[in-house]
């Protein structure tokens, strides 16, 4: 079950998407996104995701491997679908029982599961294509210029490479643990939902302290190497920009513009 | 027969960019009350091979039995394999968590759905056997002892379900040389004691040697070696090319031998070392 969570990881290929800076990585999901919203009529689909389809080709990871992120997902993507389909208002053309499928329900419900999955895919491809050192210091990089209103840029990226740094070792940490205790007969997978939360408090509770522990033992690490936050901090390798990154932006830039023009005019 | 391993495969992650083969056709034959110990470097597939005898992995191909019980057959009850088959992680405190040792002891025995009274009967039977005073300690936290009592009360909650085979993954590792004494003179009490077959993976030749009837040695996955302690390390080379190595003492008995002393090779405890030296000492 755990390992089915592909959101937040990284595959590691060496492809045009992968060398890109994250920076413009970053900033051409946001891109993406704001045109999924801005996309109104199904037509107007085809151009995010002919952008997703040429990137997710560009990038080496193999689309089942991607689908398979959305599994985790599939209760979101049924519930907006069902709640769509049954509770909009029209013309009836199908009767299940009290509920009415409504023919502007079957468009909005498609429409909404269609941006809900373009939406997952593509933002999942953004971690799968950029190791989580990349990310944040492009973060860091995007959020230069809000330290002088007082953002602590540096201290936010260091918290979430943190973050990403231990969410493969918690997943771990949690598989062991729940191994010991299925050792000693625990029953994880079935009861009703009031024994099933019950049967987690022998995984949370040693889960809670190992974490504790490790969130002490690693500031104390940090402490003995002299880690002092952001001031004067020099990098090991510094962000620039290629002829491939200019590429990109444009490319991102023409896409949204298309949006916008069928959108608008 | 204890436990029967027949080509056993298992393969992680299996069509990912990240798929490994953490065992690579593995047969085995435990009998029944033996005590075995299992050596390999560190990613050399013994825990795997480990959590695939109660259950928790499951082989990609193969078979195993436990007492002529197939447990990797489908639907079978895993509550079942876990009650024959004891297991100990690495760091085993660390799945503490009740308020209180007794309580926390009694977990394994109550998921098994025993009466009160029988649970009772076990916990305090389990905790007097791993070497604690059951009325000292069985109302105190688990947290607030010291690293060797919650090792100690981890590995009773494992005892106190009263598996015919116990498997120890390092249970020593990490403590004082005074509680990992205790720790194996008590496993060895369980053996001897009450029969129990015992799989002890440890990274101790000393310890191996001292304890065990019979070795295996794995590497890569595969099991490359199995026999009596005396078979395994008279290999000394093969072992030292797996990144392994016999007991000190006997490299100690090897640089004698080397050294034109008339003495056996073949001893791998301090004890049968002592005997030995004193016979070439009075017999000059």
């Amino acid at each position: 079950m755990l390992k089915d969570i592909t959101i937040g990881q990284y595959y590691p290929v060496d492809s045009i998407i992968h060398r890109l800076d994250p920076r413009i990585k970053i900033l051409s999901t946001f891109v993406y996104i704001l045109s999924l919203f801005i996309v109104k009529d199904f037509t107007a689909y085809l151009y995010p995701v002919i952008f997703l389809a040429g990137v997710v080709m560009l990038s080496k990871v193999p689309p089942s491997y991607m689908l398979r992120g959305l599994k985790p997902l599939f209760l979101i993507i049924i519930l907006t679908f069902s709640i769509n389909i049954f509770l909009t208002k029209g013309e009836v053309i199908y009767q299940l029982g009290p509920l009415d499928v409504t023919k502007e329900g079957l468009h909005q419900a498609i429409f909404m599961g269609l941006r809900l999955i373009l939406l997952i895919v593509g933002t999942s491809l953004l971690t799968l294509a950029t190791s989580p050192i990349q990310l944040t210091d492009g973060i860091e990089k995007i959020l230069d210029p809000f330290k002088k209103i007082g953002v602590p840029a540096h201290e936010l990226a260091m918290m979430m490479t943190i973050a990403l740094r231990f969410i493969p070792t918690l997943l771990e940490e949690t598989d062991k643990i729940m191994k010991a205790q299925m050792a000693r007969g625990a029953d994880f997978e079935s009861g009703n939902i009031l024994n099933r939360a019950k049967s987690l408090v022998p995984l949370l509770v040693p889960l809670f302290i190992s974490a504790f522990r490790r969130a002490e033992e690693l500031a104390m690490a940090m402490e003995a190497r002299c880690y002092r936050g952001g001031e004067n901090r020099t990098r090991m390798k510094e962000l620039s920009f290629h002829t491939r990154d200019f590429i990109a932006s444009v490319v991102t830039m023409l896409m949204i513009g298309a949006i916008l023009i069928d959108r608008f005019i | 027969m204890s436990i029967l391993i027949e080509n056993l495969t298992h393969i992680y992650n299996q069509n990912t960019p990240f798929e490994t083969t953490a065992l690579n056709n593995v047969n085995v034959e435990i009998g029944k009350g033996e005590f075995i110990g299992l050596i390999g470097h560190t990613g050399s597939g013994k825990s795997t091979l480990i959590q695939h005898l109660n259950g928790l992995l499951k082989p990609s191909s193969g078979k195993i039995s436990i007492n002529g019980f197939d447990i990797t057959k489908k639907g079978v009850a895993l509550k079942e394999i876990r009650q024959r088959v004891g297991l100990v992680f690495q760091y085993p405190e660390h799945q503490l968590f009740e308020e209180t040792v007794y309580k926390d002891v009694a977990f394994g025995p109550t998921n098994l759905g025993l009466t009160e009274e029988e649970i009772d009967k076990r916990v305090k039977e389990s905790i007097e056997l791993v070497g604690l005073s059951f009325k000292d300690v069985k109302d105190r936290s688990p947290f607030e002892l010291s690293g060797g009592q919650k090792r100690r009360v981890a590995i009773a909650g494992v005892v106190a379900m009263k598996p015919e085979v116990l498997i120890l993954d390092e249970p020593t590792a990490g403590l004082d040389p005074k509680s990992r004494d205790e720790v194996l003179s008590q496993i060895k009490i369980l053996h001897d004691k009450y029969k129990i077959t015992i799989i002890l993976v440890s990274h101790s030749m000393e310890d191996i040697a001292r304890l065990v009837d019979k070795i295996f040695v794995m590497d890569h996955g595969n099991l490359v070696l199995t026999g009596v302690p005396k078979e395994v390390f008279s290999k000394s080379e093969y072992l030292e090319s797996l990144g392994l190595g016999v007991p000190q003492i006997t490299n100690l008995m090897k640089k004698l031998k080397k050294s034109g002393k008339d003495i056996k090779e073949d001893i791998f405890t301090v004890e049968d070392a002592t005997q030995e030296i004193l016979k070439l000492i009075r017999g000059k």
